[in-house]
């Protein structure tokens, strides 16, 4: 092969994988401003439909609390997990000994615990200390993951011994390196922390669908997946509450893009 | 008195750091440790609610009877089997593309293969219904080329509706996976590559010989990960197919949701089953970590 086809068929190639990337998307926006019968029709040209499609949506479900639930649960969610998590994962670092390695193996293990096992008891506990559809029932199981301690220890390792040590000369307390020389020398791996937590707190199905019994505590993911179960689906209507249940995880996504993979790298060494 | 007060200094910050431990730790310990040990103790009992009695082995030996519970097994692995390896060596193609430095339109490559990531779980198994709906975009593009005559109904057909989990999850993770390789691959020098070039190795070569090797951390833990995922597959089954036609295409996950939260709750058998993905998820990361170390 010579140098020339390489680069064609590599820049072919990349071509397709984008373009059958972004379609389903695009598609899903365009869809979200027609009629049902012209999306069906397939038509793939913007129509003037958004605002009826937006009205019949309203009329049909209680969008902007949905909307607003899981907002709050996410936003709540990701703010704690990053304080709880990089903590634990500076402390188990910094400040390194035997029994905390064992600790930090055990943590571990549980990444491979599936979430249907732990679902049963986790309802019973739940139900028992009546935290059914509350925002604490919704966000304690995903404040604390192995996955994030892991992220914010790997980050803590390139984290210098003498930025630490002359923190401590000059009387800052352990605390206080942390907010004020920890935190922000790591934005990266927050900015990724943050995307990651988001997105999956955002994201949710099963543990809400497991303990939102009440309509009035349900959140989008729950409204979309209400909206396909009847007989005829009016697909204009459909798709614009896909595209308002995509936009926040669209928008924090390209906010962090660039910081998400810098933090990923970071990770990953 | 000087090494006295060192000592107490290093004891206080041991102390710190326990402090700064204990919430996540706590909560993990609380979450996850113990409702999974009570699960397992719920897998050797039968009945509902508080009167529950040991019922030893049996809900295990219960799980090789049932059909749809195996039905699940099988489908999983199904996913596993096509999907992951498809999407995994896709997404180290597309890194090792990426990571050229003279490629042009680098960055806007990477943010369109990036961004289905940026959709929620359910939204995108709802679009992808809708595109694979007999009345849906696939089938009227399909129709008009001519390639079929009237709308196929994917979703109704056993193979068709595994087929189209599947493409829909290689469109949603394939690039979040890339995102891992274009962030190992940056720990390779690229004049290793330019070496390798001058001495006349192909593409192929190259990708097999130095790409793939210098990766394998990242494969590593990619393949664990997606492992653990298409094993706990929920969303995307209940969303794009409803586990249908007939159980066709039904994920473990959720048979088990199903059992445990419709009709007749039978947490005793729900545990048992969940607890054979655990130890699935388990054995298949131990022989990926075997895999990965043997290479060397």
């Amino acid at each position: 092969m010579t140098n020339k086809s390489t680069k064609i068929i590599s820049y072919a190639f990349l071509i397709v994988v984008s373009l059958l990337s972004i379609f389903p998307l695009v598609w899903m926006i365009i869809a979200a401003t027609n009629k049902s019968v012209d999306v069906v029709a397939g038509k793939l040209t913007f129509g003037g439909q958004l605002l009826e499609n937006y009205r019949n949506l309203m009329a049909s479900q209680d969008v902007w609390r949905f909307f607003w639930n899981s907002a709050k649960y996410a936003v709540i969610t990701t703010i704690l997990s990053l304080l709880v998590c990089s903590l634990a994962g500076y402390a188990f670092e910094i400040y390194r000994d035997k029994v905390k390695d064992v600790i930090f193996v055990i943590i571990l293990m549980t990444m491979m615990l599936p979430f249907v096992a732990l679902m049963v008891p986790l309802f019973q506990m739940f139900s028992s200390m009546n935290l059914l559809n509350s925002t604490l029932g919704f966000l304690l199981p995903s404040i604390s993951t192995p996955f994030l301690i892991m992220m914010f220890r790997t980050a803590a390792k390139s984290f210098p011994e003498e930025i630490i040590e002359a923190a401590r000369i000059d009387g800052l307390s352990e605390l206080g390196i942390f907010f004020r020389m920890f935190m922000p020398t790591m934005k990266s791996t927050y900015a990724a922390a943050m995307t990651i937590t988001f997105m999956n707190a955002w994201n949710n199905y099963l543990w809400p669908k497991v303990i939102m019994t009440k309509s009035a505590s349900q959140t989008m993911p729950m409204m979309i997946s209400s909206l396909t179960s009847g007989y005829t689906t009016d697909y204009g209507m459909l798709m614009l509450a896909v595209l308002i249940t995509t936009l926040p995880t669209a928008i924090v996504f390209f906010i962090l893009q660039k910081n998400f993979a810098e933090g990923i790298t970071g990770a990953v060494k | 008195m000087n090494t006295k007060k060192k000592m107490g200094m290093l004891q206080r910050r041991k102390m710190v750091g326990w402090f700064f431990l204990i919430p996540g730790v706590a909560l993990i310990l609380a979450l996850s440790f113990y409702p999974a040990i009570r699960a397992l103790i719920t897998s050797f009992k039968t009945g509902t609610g508080v009167n529950m009695t040991w019922c030893g082995l049996s809900n295990y030996i219960r799980i090789f009877q049932d059909k749809v519970f195996l039905q699940s097994i099988k489908n999983c692995f199904f996913y596993l089997i096509i999907q992951v390896p498809v999407m995994l060596i896709m997404g180290m193609v597309l890194a090792t593309l990426l990571n050229n430095p003279k490629l042009r339109c680098k960055g806007l490559f990477r943010t369109a293969i990036f961004l289905p990531c940026a959709t929620s779980l359910v939204a995108y198994a709802i679009i992808f219904r809708s595109l694979f709906a007999t009345d849906g975009f696939i089938n009227m593009l399909l129709v008009k080329i001519g390639i079929l005559e009237n709308g196929y109904n994917f979703l109704a057909h056993p193979t068709s509706a595994k087929i189209v989990i599947i493409i829909a999850l290689i469109w949603r993770w394939t690039g979040y996976n890339m995102v891992f390789y274009l962030a190992g691959l940056q720990n390779i020098e690229y004049s290793v590559y330019e070496a390798a070039k001058i001495d006349g190795a192909n593409p192929f070569q190259i990708f097999f010989k130095i790409t793939v090797p210098l990766l394998k951390p990242t494969i590593l833990m990619t393949a664990i990960m997606s492992t653990n995922g298409t094993l706990q597959l929920f969303d995307e089954s209940v969303n794009l197919t409803q586990g249908g036609p007939a159980n066709a295409s039904i994920t473990m996950s959720h048979y088990i949701f199903n059992k445990a939260f419709q009709g007749v709750p039978n947490f005793g058998y729900t545990s048992a089953m969940s607890f054979i993905i655990l130890i699935m998820v388990a054995v298949l990361a131990l022989v990926q970590m075997k895999v990965g170390e043997q290479r060397d």
